[in-house]
């Protein structure tokens, strides 16, 4: 059989994405908890979202601290029995601190969620933070971060959002190694008590989800609720009014770039066109930052830009890491691509592939329960409904390159970046 | 249980077929059985740099990255020192336009001199980003040598040094590229929602158009048995001590892999094993430790690694390991504790076979292995691990005199006269 290779298929751009939805319930003591049932493994995932991340901490690292150490003890387990039976029962759990809020995660064989919940449920509610263990988990996250203070990409992330946000901003935050030191037992204690009531939560759980896991949540978590911590409104942004930073590292072999500036939060209008341009600019593999600095002159192993949302607010940022002897040569090139966006229409050949690029990458989001899952926190979070999905198929599919040139030229000028170099320049 | 069917095209291509209707999309899984061990030891680094080079135009495509999205799909590869693995992930409705892609460069890639220079460059800044901007990233270049004194597993899947990826010519790409990318050193897996009959259509147009090559014959030197124990002490710029140990052990195809996998899930998995319990915890010797199993194809190491806290020397800090990999010799394992390490290994195989990437990976290794079937037994493989088994292998295989230790330390301020 001859086939003609120079030909390609015929292909389809994904026209419509069914994301299914969750089920909102709310137990008797006012808890809310969504549901998503979904996948064919007897598994499940079950995420408490607490408002208690980096921007209410009273000093740096303590959010995390909280969050990382609930599972050192409680009234009655010790560290050591709580992590042997939830190995032995096969679960797995994590725990991430960020900005906005800390979750704590749960992975569970249905068939041993009894028992695991039991366990998380004591975890969240009854942490006794004991001091030996403290002691032990302070000294070896101050090693690990003295680690990675050698790490250049570490040391621009580091630094970035106190220059975005301004030193003492809610969202500028940012620790350095004495800041261990300064932990103590109490402080742990306080801001456990202070922001981990289930008035302060919400559950999501997704996977093979049946009347039992809300019977369970029901009978494990009929506590009163207790007081919510009412998160503040948060002072706008301000930047650091010096827009080019270097932080120098004389041993560099390679030069770690952060550039960008604050937005907006992700219901503002101009989200969405702004995903779309961020795309062309940064956001996929074939981006103009990508096929220019790595594809075409090989500086990096890899660039990307992206928008960042917060509960709140929202930022623009790219990120790279580039021989050192390059790095001068790699910021005119970024410069050079943004200009590029204010000054020249998107051609319709590029429009068409990031159109196609993001509606595949949208259906490719929402394969299986716990994508499902994440898909219902990037609006709920943000105070959206499924509804955003909707407007973000629509706006890929209409916007046009008037309106991105356009925004560019309003959120892409190169007097409004903060540009940080962790390295050599 | 992971259901497929298996067929092989004219010119010796074997396909699988995973179908799993609860996915609107399907996966293409293309493994190459080449990998960092079957290069030079004067041009290292070449089976790497080439997998960069596939997406740089193939014979009638002159852009792989300007079509991928196009289609909805995203993709990307890696290799080992032991394969090279390429993926793409797209809507099921577009799945011929990933047959077209990576049959074309399969068949022949466009050669061009430029991807050649500018992928130089680019591994070449992957190789100072991963390795020698990073603390202790030069470890495993250190390591790997010390372990290994013949068998190619001596150095990494980024190559030796940076030379040689410097001095990789276009006739090298060629010559590579002739040899081992041929129908009949591949597997191709295809799952998601697909059906065998339009999955086998698909592979008669593309892939078995494409004329077999000669299989490469590999003839590895074996590494001989290690009789002595290994030290190398090195001092870096770096926070703190690190303390690495490599034992030789069996293949991933062998059954005491499963005994030593089990092992290394008692001795670092989770916060109630025994190295995070006794030396992090109870004796706080280390800030943090773990042990793993490299899982390679040939015979491959059983690997301790660790960051002694300040104060506590590699000598005292390698002491201790030793202690506890010597009780595993001496007391046998309580059933307890054994049934909790299987308990997790059934849990994470469970949750891991939720994703069709996953499912095409694993079945194109097992594959690979000899039989794809094999993915369906690996928790049996897993269960049938006893006590009297691990005493058996923590008796042969940590020994002190099968031991290649790196003692990686901090450079320190004090000026020594």
């Amino acid at each position: 059989m001859s086939i003609d290779r120079t030909k390609a298929p015929d292909f389809t751009a994904v026209d419509h994405v069914e994301i299914p939805q969750a089920e909102r319930h709310v137990l008797a003591n006012g808890l809310p908890v969504w549901t998503l049932n979904a996948g064919t493994q007897d598994v499940v995932k079950i995420e408490f979202q607490f408002a208690a991340g980096t921007a209410v901490q009273p000093q740096p690292l303590v959010a995390s601290a909280v969050n990382d150490m609930m599972d050192e003890g409680t009234a009655t387990r010790t560290a050591n029995a709580i992590a042997e039976e939830l190995d032995f029962y096969g679960a797995f759990i994590e725990s991430e601190t960020n900005i906005d809020q800390a979750s704590f995660t749960l992975f569970s064989l249905n068939k041993h969620l009894e028992r695991t919940l039991g366990i998380v449920q004591e975890v969240l509610q009854q942490p006794t933070f004991p001091e030996k263990e403290f002691g032990i988990y302070v000294a070896n996250k101050k090693q690990k971060f003295l680690v990675d203070s050698e790490k250049v990409g570490v040391l621009a992330r580091r630094a970035f959002s106190a220059l975005l946000y301004g030193e003492g901003h809610a969202y500028g935050g940012r620790a350095v190694a004495e800041d261990f030191d300064k932990l103590h037992v109490d402080l742990l204690k306080e801001f456990h008590a202070k922001n981990y009531s289930l008035a302060n939560c919400s559950v999501i759980i997704s996977g093979k989800v049946n009347d039992m896991h809300l019977g369970l949540l029901e009978k494990l978590f009929s506590g009163n609720a207790g007081s919510s911590n009412t998160v503040n409104t948060i002072a706008p942004p301000q930047p650091n009014a010096q827009r080019e930073h270097l932080l120098l590292k004389k041993d560099a072999i390679q030069s770690a770039i952060r550039m960008g500036r604050p937005l907006f939060a992700k219901n503002h209008p101009d989200w969405i066109g702004m995903q779309v341009l961020n795309t062309v600019f940064g956001g996929y593999f074939a981006s103009r930052l990508n096929a220019n600095i790595r594809e075409d002159k090989g500086y990096t192993y890899g660039i990307g830009s992206a928008m960042v949302p917060l509960h709140q607010h929202g930022y623009f940022v790219i990120a790279t890491e580039v021989g050192a002897d390059v790095c001068a040569a790699a910021l005119n090139e970024i410069y050079m691509e943004m200009d590029r966006l204010q000054q020249d229409l998107i051609p319709e050949e590029e429009m068409s592939l990031v159109r196609n690029h993001l509606s595949g990458s949208l259906l490719r989001s929402t394969d299986g329960p716990f994508a499902l899952a994440d898909r219902l926190k990037g609006v709920i979070n943000y105070g959206l409904g499924y509804d955003y999905y909707d407007r973000y198929l629509q706006t890929i599919k209409t916007i046009t390159p008037e309106t991105l040139r356009d925004l560019a030229r309003r959120y892409l000028n190169k007097s409004d970046m903060i540009e940080l170099v962790a390295g050599k320049k | 249980m992971i259901t497929f069917d298996r067929f092989i095209l004219k010119n010796g291509m074997p396909v699988i077929v995973h179908r799993d209707t609860a996915t609107a999309l399907a996966c293409l899984n293309l493994l190459v059985d080449v990998g960092a061990r079957d290069e030079d030891e004067s041009r290292t680094g070449f089976a790497h740099l080439f997998e960069h080079l596939m997406f740089g135009g193939s014979v009638n495509i002159p852009n792989y990255d300007d079509v991928c999205p196009r289609i909805g799909g995203e993709n990307n590869a890696f290799t080992s020192n032991d394969i090279t693995n390429y993926y793409i992930t797209l809507p099921s409705q577009n799945l011929e336009s990933a047959f077209w892609l990576e049959s074309d460069r399969l068949l022949s890639l466009a050669f061009s001199e430029k991807s050649l220079e500018v992928q130089r460059n680019v591994v070449i800044e992957e190789f100072k980003q991963r390795y020698l901007n990073q603390p202790y990233g030069d470890a495993w270049l250190l390591l790997r040598p010390l372990a290994y004194k013949v068998h190619p597993y001596k150095w990494a899947t980024i190559g030796k040094e940076i030379r040689h990826i410097e001095e990789a010519v276009m006739d090298d790409v060629k010559a590579f590229f002739k040899k081992h990318y041929v129908p009949n050193n591949t597997i191709l897996v295809v799952s998601g929602n697909v059906t065998t009959e339009n999955v086998k259509a698909l592979c008669e147009k593309w892939f078995e158009t494409i004329p077999a090559g000669e299989k490469p014959v590999r003839n590895l030197p074996a590494e001989p048995r290690q009789d002595e124990y290994r030290r190398e002490t090195v001092v870096r710029d770096v926070p703190s001590d690190a303390l690495y140990m490599a034992f030789h052990m069996c293949a991933r195809g062998e059954q005491p892999y499963y005994t030593l996998d089990i092992v290394s899930d008692m001795l670092s998995r989770g916060n109630s094993s025994r190295l995070y319990n006794r030396l992090v915890k109870e004796r706080q010797l280390f800030n943090e430790i773990s042990a793993f199993v490299m899982g390679d194809q040939d015979k491959g190491l059983f690997v301790v690694v660790g960051k002694p806290v300040h104060g506590v020397s590699t000598d005292e800090a390698e002491e201790a390991i030793f202690e506890e990999l010597e009780r595993l010799q001496n007391e046998p394992v309580g059933e307890r504790e054994l049934q909790k390490v299987k308990n997790k290994i059934e849990s994470s195989m469970t949750f891991a076979e939720m994703g069709i990437l996953d499912k095409a990976m694993n079945l194109a290794f097992f594959e690979l292995l000899g039989d794809a079937n094999r993915i369906n037994s690996e928790v049996a493989n897993y269960l049938a691990v006893t006590p009297e088994m691990i005493r058996e292998q923590a008796v042969d295989v940590f020994r002190r005199t099968n031991c290649s230790a790196l003692h990686y330390h901090a450079q320190t301020n004090e000026v020594t006269v």
